[in-house]
């Protein structure tokens, strides 16, 4: 049956071309594969070939023809043996794309679409855990990862001198002993490449925790946590699942320098996908990381090494666990809301205690997880107080902070007092002298002047 | 274990049995078939952005394909249909994608790079030059930790070839020795660069030399002979040797994507290969002498064209995903 041959579309972009050649003839048989013509796009000259066999019946766009639209016939292709006049009836008018074969989903004007409302953070019930025990945020994240290796025999841990060093930072101590060389595996310094392995580990039925000896190394596999990992669930219609946690040290440790000093929080929180969490004490490290690796999903867990050795009180209940998503009051307060993350709720803790000295009751919220964002905590804590100020280590420029600020004024505009502020870390690399070191992370002193700002001083 | 880098002879092993012809000749002109609806449509505008056809290349995956047992896993680059379409996913899920409908295998929000079968094994479709290579390791490494006996067929390109994540993979893969067949598809073109303009490398099956993992080269156009390799290499995973390397001389026919200007190659290059190299025609030829008869493959294509043109009506009628898919799928439990 004679079929017209369209004009094609080479390009994803292409929506018209010149028709530059014709290579085969009126007559010709033409071969599926073989060139039949020169199409020039907007890049290049191209060919085209045929995907069809048969006998090149009619021309009916002469070579040398411009702006030919995609889709419009250009010539006739005959079965072998047909005449050329079988080509009468066909219906050779500009044929419709392919926005005509289904009905669209998209009406022609739409308003931007709204994500369906998240559940309710107040749903997250924090039981009350009772008896505690004071111990370090090392032993926490230690004893989060023993509790759930023994839980589940599915879950591994992979990184830089985790077994037989006990962990750079001894986080690992003594889980070798317990589980053996197949499930805590150290792994040679190439982070993009047993990122990689972990990630097809756990796509394919395990759970392995990746640690990054600095979450600074992560950055070598960034591709593999944001392409591989985060992506895939929603690439493959929700087929694929990544049940995985990528932990380790975040954030200026002593006197590092730059490329060991950095915060990224405001990284990892911005990729629909993954899940961030950020533990400040040591309840919160072995809460949270206990929830991170029974989460079916990505999990970055930013941890800070100034905090490894700093103790706190910690829930003995061999249950204990925290709800991903879900932050913490760590003092009421009536007067200005601080909102801050990791080493920096001690800061603002900190910062509380000068504020209350001269009057001023801050309330201090521990956001635990930076994604998904307890903006509901957020949001009743500023209607309460009307005012706001957020603070990070890391850098202010599209910082976690930015957020904060964007929520308290979209969601809070009404019922604020003075204008959102920020306190960061100075936008430079971190510095390696102590003195200069000292100068550009945030201290209680900062807040306590922008909080000042907000009444007005 | 050493290298073993010698092209196989055909006369040391079994040829192919005719059942395992017929199914590698079904497999190929499926993929063939399909590959070439997926172009027209392309052309049509029905498929939309990168789209990289596997013709030319199809005895490698239908060789492997027959070497494969179940629970196997594999894992590709973005030249992923033929991959897909071996590994038992059906033609009207894969055209479905293409189209980027709600019938495709990830109801459109992957498209032609981005698909997976949870049920056949197959971990994608991957959009990042070498990235399936360091997943396709992790593959085998859920395979060493369960014990399962699976082996995993990791593809890749000779442009991937030259990315440092492959040896990292490599290095891991043999430390650990991890159930891991590598294949490279030395299609001699990265894009538009020819192999010998990208790598230093001249005899790519020696690429994983240095860490101890035996591998060899292989005639990626004769699919009697991935198949016998295959078997082999994948034997060596299975029996818990570590890791196996192949290399398949193969070539593109078309281009790299569909936007390709083709301006790297002779015409005639690509000529002279369909000509004279054809993998398919090979095939046929070669069960013609075994008395095949000319019935059997025109049974074939009307099968083939039948599957083909179904899938692509398919494709084309399926609606497109609803708005509310958006916002699925983004994680687990939500």
């Amino acid at each position: 049956m004679a079929s017209p041959i369209l004009m094609p579309a080479l390009s994803p972009t292409m929506e018209e071309g010149t028709l530059a050649r014709w290579v085969k003839k009126e007559g010709d048989v033409v071969k599926p594969g073989e060139v039949i013509a020169e199409i020039e796009t907007d890049k290049a000259t191209m060919e085209m070939e045929a995907v069809e066999e048969g006998v090149l019946g009619r021309i009916l766009v002469t070579e040398g023809t411009d702006h030919v639209a995609v889709n419009t016939p250009i010539a006739v292709l005959l079965e072998e043996g047909e005449d050329a006049s079988a080509a009468d009836g066909l219906d050779l008018g500009p044929k419709a794309g392919p926005a005509s074969k289904v009905e669209k989903n998209v009406p022609a004007q739409t308003p931007a679409p709204q994500a369906p409302a998240s559940t309710s953070t107040t749903d997250l019930v924090e039981p009350e855990w009772g008896e505690t025990a004071e111990i370090t945020v090392r032993e926490a994240l230690r004893d989060a990862m023993a509790a759930e290796m023994r839980r589940d025999e599915d879950v591994f841990l992979l990184g830089e001198e985790v077994a037989q060093y006990q962990g750079a930072y001894k986080v690992s101590q003594g889980l070798l002993d317990e589980f053996g060389e197949k499930r805590v595996m150290d792994m040679p310094i190439t982070e993009h490449g047993f990122t990689g392995m972990a990630v097809g580990a756990a796509l394919s039925g395990v759970k392995p925790i990746v640690e990054f000896m600095t979450m600074n190394f992560s950055l070598q596999a960034v591709d593999h946590i944001i392409n591989s990992a985060a992506k895939t669930r929603y690439m493959s219609g929700g087929q694929m699942s990544c049940p995985i946690v990528f932990r380790g040290p975040n954030g200026a440790a002593a006197r590092v320098g730059a490329q060991h000093s950095q915060c990224f929080g405001s990284w990892y929180a911005h990729i629909p996908g993954l899940k961030v969490v950020a533990p400040w004490s040591a309840a919160d490290a072995k809460g949270l990381l206990r929830a991170a690796i029974r989460d079916p999903n990505p999990v970055v867990v930013l941890e800070n090494e100034i905090l490894y050795g700093r103790k706190f009180p910690c829930p003995v209940d061999e249950d204990f666990i925290l709800p991903i998503g879900k932050a913490k009051i760590e003092r009421e307060g009536k007067d200005v809301t601080l909102v801050a993350f990791s080493i920096m709720v001690g800061v603002a803790l900190e910062a509380a205690e000068l504020l209350a000295e001269q009057g001023i009751e801050a309330e201090v919220i521990n956001l635990r997880t930076l994604r998904p964002l307890d903006t509901e905590t957020i949001i009743r804590s500023v209607k309460k107080t009307s005012r706001i100020v957020s603070v990070e280590e890391g850098w202010p420029v599209a910082g976690i902070g930015s957020e904060i600020c964007t929520v308290a004024v979209e969601q809070a505009f009404d019922w604020l007092d003075a204008p959102p502020a920020r306190v960061c870390g100075l936008d430079i690399p971190l510095p390696y002298a102590a003195n200069l070191e000292k100068l550009a992370l945030p201290k209680p002193e900062w807040i306590v002047e922008a909080v000042r700002k907000q009444f007005g001083d | 274990m050493g290298s073993m880098t010698d092209a196989p002879s055909r006369q040391n092993g079994p040829a192919l049995s005719q059942e395992e012809m017929e199914r590698a000749y079904r497999e190929m002109l499926l993929v063939r078939r399909f590959e070439e609806k997926a172009g027209q449509l392309y052309g049509m505008g029905l498929i939309g952005g990168f789209c990289h056809l596997y013709i030319g290349q199809e005895a490698v995956v239908a060789g492997i394909g027959l070497a494969m047992k179940k629970g196997d896993r594999s894992i590709t680059s973005y030249r992923d249909h033929g991959q897909m379409l071996v590994a038992g996913m059906t033609a009207r899920g894969v055209m479905a994608e293409l189209t980027g409908r709600s019938g495709g295998y990830s109801h459109g929000k992957g498209g032609s790079m981005h698909m997976f079968s949870k049920e056949q094994e197959f971990y994608g479709g991957h959009g990042i030059v070498g990235a399936q290579v360091a997943i396709g390791t992790g593959l085998a490494l859920t395979s060493a930790y369960k014990k399962d006996g699976a082996v995993s067929i990791v593809y890749f390109g000779e442009g991937a070839s030259n990315q440092g994540q492959v040896y990292e993979s490599f290095n891991l893969a043999a430390l650990h020795r991890l159930p891991c067949l590598y294949v490279i598809e030395n299609n001699r073109y990265g894009m538009g660069t020819s192999i010998e303009r990208s790598s230093a490398s001249k005899d790519l099956s020696k690429n994983a030399a240095p860490w101890g993992i035996p591998s060899r080269k292989v005639d990626g156009m004769d699919v009697a002979a991935v198949y016998q390799a295959a078997r082999e290499a994948m034997e060596h995973c299975r029996s818990g040797k570590g890791p196996f390397l192949l290399e398949m001389e193969t070539y593109r026919y078309r281009g790299h994507s569909m936007s390709d200007p083709a301006k790297y190659r002779q015409r005639s290059e690509v000529d002279e290969m369909r000509r004279t190299r054809d993998p398919i025609e090979a095939l046929k030829a070669e069960m013609i002498k075994h008395g095949i008869d000319e019935s059997f493959f025109k049974a074939v294509e009307q099968d083939v064209k039948a599957t083909v043109k179904d899938a692509a009506e398919f494709a084309e009628t399926s609606p497109e995903p609803d708005a509310s898919e958006l916002w699925t799928d983004v994680l687990v439990g939500e």
